[in-house]
């Protein structure tokens, strides 16, 4: 079982995380991110094509997993 | 054949990418696409077609629809060894239902792969959670394929298909892409897989010295573990430049319960120029060691549990090159359709194997066992495909 003291301080910061969590503010503002909404700054703009490629690879390496991205973008609503 | 036990992969990669595409908060717009593509190297000719679409029923439903046929012919080398060639086909199928709801995007898809020697299914779910100001953006996905895994003992043109095993094969996934400033945004996904069953591809094969025979080496089936478990961690960033383009950076780890351990390196530069064109180039380079069982060359029959000689599980490095160009058509439409866009991308990958050794054509007298040249190869890769948004 683990020891209180190490516990209490993990205990606080969570709550002040979680507390805190509710309360940031956006540091980047929706009508600062035209850019971040450029086609050219999405992740994957055809994931028909790095599916495929990502095929390609999977085929020949031992690899695999843990590619592409999600969100981004504006984020405008 | 190229397409063997790793189509459930690749089934799980096109899962999860469906989620990738997706930013939370509003659903993609309505998208077709019509797809081609030619691999040229190593012996094999891989011709692909795809037709894609998919439409929101609502501002808050959207359903997705693909069909995928591989068009297979050649001899790859471990084949070549083994005197005979392919004429296969693969054709995939799959089908996407996403919801949003509030910041939530929630994804199911489900994909089946079908080859006269290989049968995969695959059932994913997955959701996408935008948070803090939508600066963040959480990821979470998971996937459960079932492979039927067969050994065609006949011909390419008279096939005689034996079924020898099926393998099961969960992924886990996460997710966190993080807007840092306004030219900046960085992610982390972290991807964890555990297999069980007919692990093996049953087309390679194992070889150990054998003096009796005239080669001096006799080719033997592999044996793997029926267990499988591997990580995988890719860490990218993509930064807004000064003038109109973009540059992204990633590194990829990879370690799994085999002892292969992956790195994988990318950059990107995309260059979009008048709003009618974006021009991309990419370089990456993949670097792996083997696997703790796999050897070109083992001492004799039997001299160990595991057994692997499939060059996927050696030592090797790859280098791309890749280029790709888009052109914008239809800026003011068309009656239902908005935009449209055609889209040409081809790389050049160099394959080195480092402990792979290429036996093909090598018989008596030209090499000893364990001093044939190494296996490398060429790669080119050809993708024409068009797109309307609707």
């Amino acid at each position: 079982m683990r020891s209180p003291r190490i516990m209490l301080p993990g205990t606080v910061l969570g709550a002040l995380l979680l507390s805190s969590a509710c309360s940031i503010q956006p540091w980047v503002k929706p009508y600062e991110r035209d850019r971040l909404a450029d086609p050219i700054m999405a992740w994957d703009r055809d994931a028909i094509s790095s599916a495929y490629l990502d095929h390609i690879r999977e085929s020949r390496e031992g690899s695999r997993g843990a590619t592409g991205g999600a969100g981004g973008g504006c984020g405008c609503n | 054949m190229t397409h063997r036990h790793i189509v459930a992969r690749a089934a799980v990669i096109s899962a999860l990418l469906l989620v990738r595409s997706t930013s939370a908060d509003v659903l993609p717009d309505n998208r077709a696409d019509v797809f081609w593509s030619k691999y040229s190297g190593g012996g094999m000719d891989i011709t692909g077609y795809s037709a894609t679409a998919r439409a929101k029923v609502t501002e808050n439903l959207a359903l997705e629809a693909n069909y995928f046929i591989d068009k297979v012919s050649g001899a790859s080398v471990d084949v070549l060894s083994q005197a005979s060639v392919i004429k296969d086909e693969r054709r995939q199928k799959s089908g996407t239902i996403e919801y949003l709801r509030d910041k939530t995007t929630y994804t199911a898809s489900y994909i089946s792969s079908v080859e006269r020697d290989y049968i995969s299914e695959t059932a994913s779910f997955a959701l996408s959670q935008s948070m803090f100001g939508d600066l963040t953006t959480m990821t979470l996905g998971f996937s459960d394929t079932h492979n039927t895994v067969g050994d065609n003992g006949g011909t390419a043109d008279k096939p005689n298909v034996r079924w020898v095993g099926h393998a099961l094969s969960r992924a886990y996934s996460g997710g966190l892409s993080q807007i840092i400033t306004k030219n900046f945004i960085a992610g982390v996904n972290l991807q964890v897989f555990t297999d069980a069953g007919y692990l093996a591809n049953p087309y390679r094969a194992i070889r150990f010295l054998d003096p009796a025979t005239q080669i001096g080496y006799t080719l033997a089936g592999q044996t793997y573990p029926a267990t499988h478990t591997s990580t995988a961690v890719q860490v990218q960033a993509k930064y807004y430049l000064p003038y109109r383009a973009a540059v992204t950076g990633l590194y990829r780890y990879y370690t799994d319960t085999w002892g292969v351990v992956g790195n994988t390196y990318e950059l990107d530069y995309t260059h979009p120029l008048r709003n009618k064109w974006i021009f991309e180039g990419r370089v990456r380079y993949y670097k792996q060691g083997a696997a703790t069982f796999y050897s070109d060359l083992f001492p004799f029959a039997g001299s160990q549990n595991f057994t692997a000689r499939d060059q996927n599980l050696a030592a090797l490095d790859n280098t791309t090159i890749g280029a790709k160009v888009t052109y914008a058509f239809l800026p003011d439409g068309w009656r239902i359709f908005k935009r449209g866009t055609v889209t040409a991308d081809v790389s050049r990958i160099r394959f080195n194997y480092l402990d792979f050794r290429n036996i093909k054509n090598f018989g008596v007298p030209a090499y000893a066992p364990g001093t044939e040249p190494l296996y490398q190869f060429s790669a080119n890769v050809f993708q024409v495909f068009v797109s309307v948004y609707f």
